[in-house]
């Protein structure tokens, strides 16, 4: 007899049977990995499609070496340039658009509830849809551009920002609003000196990140023809321009890092 | 001079130094502002013009809905309502998916990209580019690329995702994972395990409050660019939001955007509560 039927004989109270509970935690494991697979079929996976693509995406990668720019460098530097202005401008004005929105929306700074509550719900809205569906919603009201793309990132992170903005607002210490309060000042003048110093950094910070954030997005907005790089990448990829498409890639990679590097500083600094 | 005509002296100095700054910084601004505004070719003038037809876009959006005939309205709206429900719960099925096999793979590779966890220092050096570049290239970019060599539909979408998700899941993995207590990974050491056995029992259960978190809260991301996928063919409502907003159809776009919206806030809704009780759970261990 080994020792754990030894162990199991001596107090069989520490080794439970297999009761109900473990046919149940069994049955629940392969309901699930049935569902798994059952899910994989469904959004088309099967081995040969994998086997094949991953072949085929192998070529497109030996393809890609080594990168060059094709003689068309500058256009290419001058659409990554379009993308971080667009970047800059739908971020600047998202966040100076989203200051007011954000105390309308805090309980604090808006003692009318349903005002608050439809102004949160709007956030909502707007930031249900990506930037990209308010992007081509502004190439076919304004038209194909760069302008396209800047309303649709100023549009759609007015609404994330805002709802940011508004939290930071609520979680603002009372205490230095009541300090305020007692020398007599009224409404604006409490935002304006109590809270005002304190939500300021976290805006900034937050306006930012944003900023770096968007600088990604805005790299694919151009596939809707909302401007920037993203036209040029998806144009050479529809004609097979392989070297071109790592040029255009590699240019992405470096523009992302040098932003985070300095966005990165800068709020250090401000936090 | 007094000691308060010094500080006052001081203080002068300073306020005049930080207003100096403020100015610079504002003057940065402005010209930063007029470069981008020349470049991203603002045109305000073509804004206002316009306007009313930004107005009557979405004006047009509002179907044609008489509490008389209510019913055959909505019927009306939604004439293609069962598509798009097929459409959109495929959209889930790709970020729930694409959530998943990120949330494995950042797993699997965060211990190696985690410092003082790493196996090698090479391996780790290695990781943190991979993740680097898995979450520098926006998803579409790598959709685009995977709907040319797995073909249209949304194993694409899945792949892509998943793969920006392994990049941005795995850079804040090995950060939690570098913050782990060392002490009970050495214990196990102690006991002579094997390194995928330590990290397995030392670290893992230190750290899967955290990662579940994190992964819950890309999955609320991940809904949201699924909902775009469709654009360039890789699955997804996207591509009936696409074709309705290329062909005008207005009452079609605010149906589709309708369906999103509710469904994107209700998984937020969710999500963030599960993410509430998760985290709950963990500081209540680590407490006791």
């Amino acid at each position: 007899m080994t020792r754990i039927e030894t162990a199991r004989a001596a107090c069989p109270e520490a080794f439970p049977a297999r009761d109900w509970r473990w046919f149940a935690k069994f049955s629940a494991g392969a309901i699930l990995i049935v569902l798994f697979f059952a899910g994989l079929a469904l959004l088309g996976f099967t081995p040969e499609r994998v086997w094949r693509g991953l072949s085929r995406l192998g070529n497109v990668g030996a393809m890609m070496f080594p990168p060059t720019s094709g003689g068309q460098a500058w256009v290419y530097i001058k659409a990554i340039a379009e993308t971080v202005a667009m970047a800059f401008i739908g971020t600047l004005v998202a966040s100076i658009v989203a200051v007011p929105l954000g105390f309308i929306g805090a309980k604090n700074t808006m003692p009318l509830g349903p005002i608050r509550f439809v102004t949160r719900r709007g956030f909502d809205v707007i930031r249900g849809l990506d930037s990209l569906i308010w992007a081509i919603v502004f190439v076919s009201v304004i038209g194909l551009g760069p302008f396209a793309g800047i309303l649709a990132i100023a549009v759609n992170d007015t609404g994330v920002l805002a709802k940011l903005y508004a939290e930071a607002i609520e979680n603002a210490d009372a205490d230095q609003n009541k300090g305020i309060r007692a020398t007599g000042a009224g409404r604006l003048q409490v935002i304006r000196f109590a809270i005002l110093p304190q939500v300021l950094p976290v805006f900034l910070s937050n306006t930012l990140y944003f900023f770096e954030s968007n600088v990604r997005s805005a790299t694919i907005l151009g596939v809707v023809g909302a401007g920037g790089i993203g036209l040029y990448l998806m144009d050479r990829i529809l004609v097979n321009k392989w070297p071109q498409v790592a040029f255009i890639i590699l240019l992405i990679l470096v523009t992302v890092a040098v932003i985070d590097a300095i966005s990165y500083r800068i709020r250090r600094r401000l936090i | 001079m007094t000691s308060v005509d010094q500080v006052q002296a001081a203080w002068a100095v300073q306020r005049r130094q930080r207003r100096g700054q403020t100015a610079l910084v504002l003057v940065a601004m402005v010209v930063a502002t007029l470069i981008s505004a020349n470049l991203g070719e603002v045109d305000l003038v073509r804004l206002w013009d316009r306007s009313d037809r930004l107005f009557n876009y979405f004006a047009r959006m509002v179907p044609t809905l008489a509490w008389e005939t209510l019913g055959t309205d909505l019927a009306r709206w939604y004439r293609r309502g069962s598509v798009w429900l097929r459409e959109l719960g495929i959209t889930f099925l790709i970020a729930i998916y694409a959530t998943f096999f990120g949330m494995l793979f950042a797993v699997l590779g965060a211990f190696v990209a985690a410092r003082p966890l790493a196996p090698a220092p090479w391996a780790c050096w290695a990781m943190r580019r991979l993740f680097e570049f898995a979450r520098t290239v926006p998803e579409l970019v790598f959709a685009v690329l995977f709907v040319f060599s797995f073909g249209i539909g949304p194993l694409a979408g899945v792949l892509a995702i998943g793969l920006h998700s392994m990049g941005a899941l795995g850079k804040l993995y090995s950060e939690v994972a570098e913050n782990a207590d060392p002490d009970p990974v050495r214990g196990v050491r102690a006991t002579g395990a094997s390194w995928p056995q330590i990290m397995r029992y030392g670290a893992l259960p230190q750290v899967a409050p955290a990662f579940l978190s994190y992964g819950l809260l890309r999955f609320e991301i991940n809904v949201r660019a699924a909902s775009v996928l469709g654009f360039v063919g890789a699955g997804g409502i996207g591509q009936e939001l696409y074709t309705a907003i290329k062909s005008f159809a207005y009452t079609d776009i605010s149906a589709i955007a309708i369906m999103l919206i509710v469904s994107v806030a209700l998984i937020d809704m969710i999500s963030e509560r599960l993410r509430h009780r998760i985290i709950g759970a963990a500081s209540l261990r680590a407490s006791a």
